[in-house]
């Protein structure tokens, strides 16, 4: 019986190559796709929910003064408040881009970023050194930086060239942890800003907020904006998570466009499969006759059929999913700027190859039918 | 005119005004009408008649393989006709060797493979299976040529492969659809005198359908469909 399976898959070495072939580009194109919308999630899949972050009522771009620091530690349930600009920035041109941030106080920042981790001895150095800097393993590995190494940034939304010295790298604890950014002193940027007399001083693009635990912060979050209700900058206090999910949900609808497209894939390629299965099935009709006459029933027909579209969508499926190592590796040397991390997930992998034999099962539904409702008499009066 | 269905406990099959018609669209058109026929073990049955006169359709009822609309059909005694579809499947992969015209070879099998089908329904082991396999096959003359298949065999082996599958389950039926209407006269000759060595050797009751006055000339019996109705039995012995 499985010798029959395997020798009739086989019959068209032709039909049943392009069909595995097919599958196989259906399921790469479908295992990237998710990859990529997991990539644009994995910031969010880091946040944690005992961070807040607090920033312009109006916009990101818009600032807040530093001063509403005092107020915010004073708000009941906040453990410890630190806070950060976008820096921008540019590294030898256009082209390369990494994320900069200026962050303080250092101490407090990193210590709620546990997922971080810097040697203590980096760490040390990183925050006594005024123009010291830290990079993500993933960021000093694309560039070769070495600890102790001057790196410079054009500034454009801060004008000037700014000199640091690579003190620290840091590794992420989870493999949703961004290895990319840059960080280096508030302290840094603020004092020359005031050098420069730049109205732009003593300001910060967010505060982010640590309670401790998860229930606190709505109320947390709550006191706060009532805190600057009425002031000249009004804030919007949201989790971690709802601050990355606004960014992601600018590109929401290319993201979904980009799974409406993966499952499309699949619709397609279920179709083409159970094209070739309903050629065959109705090439073989008189032979289930045939069959039949012997004593075969249905559910043997049925298995017959069956069996033979699974092992192409099978086949396919593996083919796919192999070829998605090497293509993922090849996106992420290319894109690596852009997505920061590429999760090729478990869940990925699976739903591939789920969604793989979903598509021969169903592909068989329809000839399996037919061949198993085929009258004996009709059949064989067709083929003599 | 037809005989009256006189039980016997020699006769194989017993018919007793079977009637069976197919519907096209609105229209019924009667293939078979009021057919009464006893074949007895052992017998060599021919069935001739005109294209169209219902051959087929009267060797597919006695063969289980579709159902008349009414009338009497007992095989070994048992009544067809009481069967449901699945009872009927076991019922052929125990008691009926069926032969096409054109032979009806699965292609991707071997000989071999194709031989031992029938008998993956049965719990045969493996060994049994070869054995049985290679036994009918060493009886249709064919051991040389078991690894072949079907495209690398010519048509009287095909038909005789055919034969073995139709025979590797022992039934007590074989029923042949026109077994010589694709072969030429050697190939035709061969296949029919293992059909009659079947017959007289191993007692087969064999039923064929045929245009063949030399085919007939193998049968001990011979009767004549005309337009559905059975002619009258001339030849009994
Ligand atoms: N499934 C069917 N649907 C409709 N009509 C059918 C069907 N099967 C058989 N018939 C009709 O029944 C009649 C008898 O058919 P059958 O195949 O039994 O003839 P036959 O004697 O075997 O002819 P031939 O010598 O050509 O094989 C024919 O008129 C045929 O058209
Ligand atoms: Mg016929």
């Amino acid at each position: 019986m499985f010798k029959l399976i395997w020798r009739n898959t086989i019959r068209h070495p032709l039909r049943a190559s392009l069909t595995v072939a097919g599958m196989a580009v259906a399921v790469l194109a479908f295992a990237l796709l998710r990859t990529m919308v997991a990539a644009w999630y994995a910031g969010v899949e880091g946040a944690s929910p005992t961070r807040l972050v607090t920033r312009n009522a109006i916009s990101l771009i818009y600032p807040l003064p530093m001063a509403y620091l005092v107020k915010i530690q004073a708000v009941p349930g906040v453990e410890a408040v630190v806070y950060g600009n976008w820096f921008g920035g540019v590294y030898k041109d256009e082209k390369q881009f990494f994320p900069v941030f200026s962050v303080d106080p250092l101490r407090p920042y990193f210590a709620i970023y546990p997922e971080y981790l810097m040697p203590v001895d980096q760490k040390l150095a990183f925050f006594q050194d005024r123009r010291g800097a830290a990079a993500g393993r993933a960021l000093a590995n694309r560039y070769g930086w070495r600890l102790g190494d001057s790196i410079i940034l054009k500034g454009n939304i801060y004008p000037g060239e700014w000199q640091f010295i690579l003190r620290a790298i840091y590794t992420g604890a989870e493999s949703t942890t961004d290895e990319g950014r840059f960080y280096f002193h508030w302290e840094y940027l603020n004092e020359s800003l005031k050098k420069s007399a730049d109205s732009r001083a003593d300001q910060v693009s967010w505060f982010t907020i640590k309670v401790a635990r998860p229930e606190l912060a709505p109320q947390v979050a709550a006191a706060v904006d009532a805190t600057f209700k009425n002031s000249l900058a009004e804030t919007i206090t949201e989790t971690e998570k709802a601050f990355y999910l606004g960014f992601v949900s600018m590109t929401e609808t290319i993201l979904l466009a980009i799974q409406v497209v993966s499952w499309v894939v699949i619709g397609v390629i279920l179709v083409v499969l159970a094209n070739t299965m309903a050629m065959s099935a109705r090439e073989r009709l008189g032979e289930y006759a045939v069959l039949k006459t012997m004593g075969f029933k249905a559910p043997h027909l049925v298995v017959l059929i069956l069996g033979e579209s699974l092992l192409l969508a099978a086949a396919g499926g593996l083919v796919g999913l192999s070829l998605t190592f090497p293509a993922v590796f090849v996106f992420k040397s290319q894109l690596g700027q852009y997505f920061r991390v590429m999760p090729l997930t478990r869940e990925t992998l699976t739903l591939g190859l789920v969604v793989a034999l979903a598509v021969g099962l169903l592909a068989a539904l329809f000839p399996a039918w037919r061949a198993a409702r085929v009258s004996i008499a009709e059949a064989l009066r067709k083929v003599g | 005119m037809s005989e009256a269905p006189t039980p016997s406990a020699a006769a194989v099959v017993e018919i007793a005004h079977l009637y069976k018609s197919y519907r096209r669209g609105s229209q019924t058109l009667p293939v078979l009408q009021d057919i009464s026929l006893n074949i007895m073990a052992g017998e060599f049955l021919a069935l001739m008649g005109p294209s169209g006169s219902g051959k087929t359709t009267l060797l597919n009822l006695i063969a289980g393989l579709d159902r008349p609309d009414q009338g009497q059909l007992l095989v070994q005694g048992l009544d067809l006709t009481g069967l449901t579809e699945a009872q009927l499947a076991d019922w052929r992969a125990n008691n009926v060797g069926f032969v096409f015209q054109f032979y009806q070879l699965i292609p991707v099998l071997t000989g071999f493979e194709n031989v031992e089908l029938p008998l993956l329904l049965t719990n045969l082991s493996r060994r049994a299976r070869r054995e049985h396999v290679e036994l009918v096959l060493e009886l249709v003359g064919l051991s040389d040529r078991q690894h072949h298949y079907p495209a690398q065999l010519s048509g009287g082996q095909q038909q005789r492969v055919a034969i073995a599958r139709a025979l590797v389950t022992d039934p007590t039926l074989i029923a042949a659809d026109e077994p010589t209407g694709d072969l030429d006269r050697q190939s035709a000759g061969e296949v029919l005198d293992l059909l009659s060595r079947l017959n007289q050797e191993f007692h087969k009751t064999i039923i064929i359908v045929t245009h063949d006055p030399e085919a007939a000339a193998h049968a001990s019996h011979i009767r004549k469909l005309i337009k559905g109705q059975l002619l009258n039995d001339n030849n009994r012995q």
